[in-house]
């Protein structure tokens, strides 16, 4: 496989949110605006790309009884390290995304791409697939906290279109989350897909 | 802490409902609810690990973590003991109780990466509840997380009867009939 489309197909065809449906929960959980939607991303992101480089390294290492055991090690030690470097650089970001940076641990995408890439490729794929993967899923959180953002608070990132007090606040919290979610789904599946 | 009991189970049901408003456990939320009877059996399955991840993940915090000064391993620790809980709960009721397990057992394994166990085990490490306090909260975050699943599951077992459009279909109206159940949910706000 050439090494551009192992980035791309993370992107769109095989998108972790959209189409593999993977990771809901901070999906939901932290996309009340575009900002803490990237942050989500970026984070996992990190994560991701180092815990496929780990574990493509070490995959002749372990057992195969013991393997998943071993990768939630794997995958729990970077997460505490993301946890500390984000508490100490970007306190309000680690403050409104709160108890979804230690569940990075239980999301199914990462242990999913350990279980299905990184334990059968090589180092640099791996890599390469955690980028894709992690853009693919950045990006969507992205729009969706944008989207959200948008629709409950009137602006986007931070900036303000002086609209706020038009704007239903039911989009940023919890039925929005579903509602945007679940219609983006829709157009991603309408126009995407095919 | 001077929350009353009785404020801690009907928050954690309804009003911080940990599925609708917190955001937890959605996977099996959209993946096991198709079904009244298999939601039960999930909801039973958590209810009964979540209780007791609760009482060993306040224990290890409060005499192995917190002494030793090393609160930052609470991630991997709590992982790992939630994985370890499962695995034992699956053997001893193997040995012990067979038709519990039947009834069970396919809901176990799904439980070590059910984000809400951990979570909840977080949360309440947070919140610097005591140790009955954790164990009624996470208890009543469980009853309200099977609570959910079942009210949801009876929403789609109608819902597969009706002419959704073709983009909608499976996950996106899944999605949009949380969002109503969700709404439904925030009516609770201020009840305590």
């Amino acid at each position: 496989m050439n090494k551009l489309s192992i980035i791309l197909k993370g992107i769109i065809k095989e998108n972790p949110t959209f189409v593999l449906v993977l990771g809901m929960c901070p999906t939901l959980g932290t996309t009340t605006s575009a900002m803490n939607g990237m942050g989500m991303g970026v984070a996992t992101m990190a994560v991701l790309i180092m815990s496929n480089f780990v574990i493509s390294l070490i995959k002749n290492l372990i057992p195969d009884k013991v393997r998943i055991p071993a990768f939630i090690v794997v995958i729990a030690s970077f997460v505490t390290i993301i946890q500390m470097l984000m508490e100490a650089y970007v306190p309000s970001l680690y403050a409104s995304l709160g108890v979804f940076i230690p569940l990075i641990v239980v999301n199914c995408i990462i242990l999913g791409r350990a279980e299905a890439f990184a334990s059968k490729n090589s180092p640099l794929d791996s890599i390469l697939d955690g980028v894709g993967i992690g853009l693919g899923f950045t990006l969507s959180l992205t729009v969706i906290g944008a989207v959200r953002e948008l629709l409950g608070s009137g602006s986007i990132f931070g900036f303000s279109f002086g609209i706020a007090d038009y704007m239903p606040l039911v989009f940023v919290l919890a039925p929005g989350a579903f509602l945007v979610l679940g219609y983006l789904m829709a157009l991603f599946n309408k126009f995407a897909k095919k | 802490m001077e929350i009353s009991y009785f404020a801690i189970i009907i928050g954690a049901i309804l009003v911080n409902n940990v599925v609708l408003a917190q955001f937890l456990g959605i996977c099996p939320f959209l993946g096991v609810s198709s079904k009244v009877e298999t939601s039960l059996g999930m909801g039973a399955a958590v209810t009964f690990v979540m209780s007791l991840t609760a009482v060993v993940a306040w224990c290890i915090q409060t005499y192995v973590l917190v002494p030793l000064g090393i609160e930052y391993m609470q991630t991997i620790v709590f992982i790992l003991v939630i994985a370890a809980l499962v695995q034992m709960v699956e053997i001893i009721l193997k040995k012990i109780s067979p038709s519990l397990y039947q009834a069970l057992g396919i809901f176990l394994p799904l439980i070590t990466t059910n984000c809400a166990v951990l979570g909840i085990a977080i949360l309440m490490i947070q919140k610097e509840f005591s140790l009955l306090q954790s164990v009624v909260f996470s208890a009543a975050t469980a009853i309200g997380f099977a609570l959910a699943l079942v009210l949801f599951a009876g929403i789609r077992e109608r819902l597969e009867f009706e002419d959704v459009p073709e983009a909608m279909k499976g996950t996106p109206i899944a999605l949009v009939t949380a969002a109503l159940l969700a709404m439904a949910f925030l009516g609770f706000s201020g009840l305590v």
